[in-house]
């Protein structure tokens, strides 16, 4: 009797399919994925419980440390129309490019009169500048509370909704300075924020 | 390479010699691995490292047209917040109860305490917590508490009040050198 032949078939699978939708994807997880704008200021938030993610739109945040204030606005439609209402404000004329390069801008601690200035810097000549002192939020000269109100100008003229306010406060930062950021968010009636802390592992 | 040779090579005694067809196929298991630890790693990144946020109101300091509720002192428990990360507090009305010194260690306990001797005398009702932060206190400190507050499952928002710091309060904070 002639035996039935196990023919021998090759174990290796075709890879390239599956090599084909894992770098699609590995595409698009990268393209998705936001750059994090380097931190102008060295801030190491306080750890909470909480679980609660800070929404993506519409928000702008408030960075405290070492007594100076930064601001960051989320968007970039938000950002310029921002930008045009404070040059309008302060007599400080933006030009396109200023405008569009603005709009990319992470979080920026100058006054608006030294704006324009940092706008056209890179990177790293920003945090070399000397130019970041912080947002003056004194009574004489409030430019922070008039960022803050055009941000919430901007965002309910745009999306029609409200900004929601988020402070990103380093943990050893006095509490004093804080306030001060609070009085002038609570003097627009804004008294609902959030406060933005770092995950902590379970309370023992 | 991963993969078998199947071709019963050897046995074939052709009388041609024939130019050997290299195999074209490459083997791919180490880029696919590769590809699917990066999309692991962006995937990972891109939601896990959005911040966490901690919702705060205050009341609004204007606002007069809502009748104000008065509090019951004896529900009340009152929080200082000091330097040192030392917190003082006291159950009711201030200059009554002498207030107690903690640290953020031990205050957990007496909030569930004090949650505890309210809910019991009152028939189940909720403490009320009023948070006084002062400028001893660091930011630290003003999320710790409120962190407390959520782990020991406060329902009724805490009154945060910087503003009105009795002189009572504060000689009490002097003396014992957390102001």
């Amino acid at each position: 009797m002639a035996k039935a032949k196990v023919s021998r078939k090759s174990t290796s699978i075709d890879m390239t399919a599956m090599c084909d939708v894992s770098f699609l994807l590995l595409t698009f997880f990268i393209l998705t994925a936001t750059a994090r704008q380097p931190d102008p200021l060295d801030i190491s938030t306080p750890s909470s419980t909480y679980k609660i993610k800070v929404p993506d739109t519409d928000i702008a945040i408030l960075s405290i440390g070492k007594g100076q204030v930064f601001y960051e606005i989320v968007g970039k439609d938000i950002k310029m129309a921002t930008l045009d209402k404070m040059g309008e404000k302060y007599s400080v004329k933006f030009t396109p490019e200023e405008r569009e390069r603005f709009g990319v801008l992470g979080a920026f601690g100058v006054p608006i009169q030294n704006l324009k200035q940092f706008i056209m810097m890179d990177g790293d000549q920003r945090t070399k500048s000397g130019l970041q002192t912080g947002i003056p939020a004194d009574s004489t000269n409030n430019q922070l509370a008039e960022w803050i109100m055009q941000t919430r100008n901007s965002t309910a003229e745009l999306h029609a909704t409200q900004t929601r306010f988020s402070i990103k406060g380093d943990s050893k930062e006095e509490y004093p300075a804080v306030k001060k950021v609070i009085d002038i968010l609570q003097k627009q009636k804004v008294n609902k924020f959030s406060l933005i802390t770092s995950a902590e592992g379970d309370a023992q | 390479m991963a993969e078998l040779d199947t071709s019963s090579g050897g046995g074939k005694k052709g009388k041609k010699v024939r130019s050997k067809k290299a195999n074209t196929k490459v083997d791919l298991t180490a880029m696919v691995d590769l590809a699917f630890l990066l999309i692991t790693f962006f995937m990972l990144t891109t939601s896990l490292s959005k911040p966490i946020a901690m919702d705060i109101a205050k009341p609004d300091k204007d606002d007069n047209s809502v009748e104000r509720n008065e509090l019951r002192a004896s529900e009340t428990m009152t929080i200082l917040l000091g330097k040192n990360n030392k917190v003082a507090w006291y159950m009711g009305e201030a200059g009554k109860s002498e207030p107690s010194i903690e640290s953020f260690r031990e205050i957990r306990k007496s909030i569930l305490d004090n949650k505890k001797k309210v809910a019991d005398a009152t028939g189940g009702r909720q403490i009320i917590m009023v948070i006084k932060p002062t400028t001893g206190a660091n930011y630290q400190n003003f999320v710790d508490i409120m962190d407390e507050l959520a782990i020991t499952k406060i329902s009724t928002a805490p009154a945060i009040d910087d503003e009105n710091i009795t002189d009572a309060e504060k000689d009490f904070m002097v003396k014992a050198g957390i102001l």
